[in-house]
């Protein structure tokens, strides 16, 4: 019977935040993509583009994270890929993640007052432009707070990847439990951790939006 | 080697299992459903009770929510869920898989809904305490008739997406052998090899679920707030 102290099992669920870390960034990074994709697609002139993006977005707010992971890893399946688990943790958080930041970025750019589209409109922008150089600035300042919060929703939405195969904290926790039959050690290590990735990201979430509010009672 | 002739051009979407199965998939739901009815009731009271802790409760009690409310915001539900059930038992503490997920559930949505709802306290004016202790309303009297229910009132909407995303959330309490729909669509899919029907199948159900729970929370809504004077 080996011996595992807590630095080993430390050791061990440290070196699977690595792909914890990876997995969100990439999913962040997708995600944000794809949500700005969905974000044009959502404020868009033409009906059908604006519904398309609506009916995306309810399909992805309103359904668990755990069947899309399931439906990504044996729906392509089916296309006769052999697919990897981090192919399909991969793409299904992109697209979950794209369906939360797009509908909140619409929020930010809803929230900017009718009378500046009207203004550039009037100075002969077209959609575009009115979008990269009136628009966007303006929202992006409003939307940086919910957007950071949002990442702490990815890094512990990864950990339903652990599910499906894909190894990172949760599934190095469930590893290392079943050689340690710690459990307790072992998941309450793991929380530490997701803590310690987490709570600066939703701290400074507040922060911002606490800044965000003085500035505009300043106006 | 058989995967690899399930092409898209040549896969022959089966669902005759319905058929044989159905009864797994009604069970799941039944308990999918229990157990969003008992976290919603009870998570909810768990945060209004935080909520008054951290707005006006007594001073030694506040750190100690707002730490429980830190934990459980930065952590994934899965990894709750896992200490619940396996790290627990160490500390003597045996729940079954479903009393495990209901706990789970209870103490993560009183979490969030401790946030939603003390912002809601928050955004009360403070002329609603003077005005409540100049009627000669007691400090609790003036919580609950004068603060909370316009505050739960303000934060309605933001609470019962809230629920909606535990519900989803729920579908992990199949990890730890809770027999809800996800675990369902997994006993089928063991059984029948049908996985991407299986799991079509099963997320249908939880967007019918998810659009029904919003209807029931704005009717829920409705009732508990019956139409007030225009602010």
């Amino acid at each position: 019977m080996i011996e595992f102290t807590i630095w080993d099992i430390l050791r061990n669920l440290l070196l699977a935040t690595r792909w914890t870390i990876v997995l969100s960034a990439v999913s962040f990074v997708g995600g944000g993509i794809v949500g700005l994709g969905l974000l044009f697609l959502r404020i868009s002139k033409r009906k059908w583009s604006r519904s398309l993006a609506k009916y995306y977005i309810e399909l992805f707010q309103g359904t668990p994270l755990l069947m899309q992971l399931f439906i990504a890893f044996f729906g392509l399946g089916l296309f006769g890929i052999d697919v990897p688990a981090w192919l399909a943790a991969g793409l299904a958080l992109i697209l979950w993640s794209a369906a939360f930041l797009g509908e909140i970025w619409r929020g930010c750019v809803e929230a900017i007052a009718k009378g500046q589209w009207e203004a550039s409109a009037s100075l002969g922008m077209g959609r575009l432009q009115q979008m990269r150089y009136v628009i966007l600035p303006q929202a992006m300042k409003i939307a940086v707070p919910p957007t950071v919060g949002f990442s702490v929703q990815v890094i512990k939405g990864t950990a339903l990847t652990s599910i499906i195969g894909f190894v990172e904290l949760s599934k190095a926790g469930t590893v290392v439990t079943n050689a340690t039959f710690q459990p307790f050690t072992v998941y309450g290590l793991v929380a530490l951790i997701y803590f310690a990735l987490c709570c600066p990201l939703s701290k400074s979430s507040q922060i911002l939006e606490r800044k965000l509010n003085v500035a505009h009672r300043n106006h | 080697m058989f995967a690899k002739q399930g092409c898209a051009l040549n896969y022959q979407f089966e669902f005759g299992w319905l058929a044989e199965y159905y009864p797994q998939i009604v069970k799941g739901i039944g308990i999918t459903v229990e157990l969003i009815a008992v976290g919603a009731v009870a998570g909810i009271s768990l945060g209004i009770f935080c909520a008054w802790v951290r707005a006006l409760g007594p001073a030694w009690l506040k750190p100690i929510v707002a730490l429980y409310v830190e934990l459980i915001r930065n952590t994934p539900f899965l990894i709750q869920l896992f200490f619940i059930f396996f790290g627990l038992p160490s500390l003597g503490l045996q729940l079954s898989e479903l009393q495990a997920a209901n706990v789970a559930m209870v103490v993560n949505l009183g979490a969030y809904s401790c946030e939603i709802i003390r912002a809601g306290i928050q955004a009360t004016p403070k002329g609603q305490f003077e005005a409540g202790a100049s009627l000669a309303m007691t400090r609790f009297e003036t919580f609950r008739h004068v603060v909370l229910v316009p505050s739960l009132q303000r934060i309605w909407p933001a609470l019962s997406s809230q629920v909606v995303i535990v519900m989803l959330g729920s579908a992990v309490v199949s990890q730890i052998a809770a027999e809800d729909l996800t675990f369902a669509a997994n006993f089928i899919q063991s059984r029948t090899f049908r996985a991407f029907e299986a799991y079509i199948v099963s997320t249908a159900v939880y967007l019918a679920l998810a659009v029904l729970l919003r209807q029931v929370l704005a009717i829920v809504g409705g009732l508990i707030f019956p139409r007030r004077a225009a602010r």
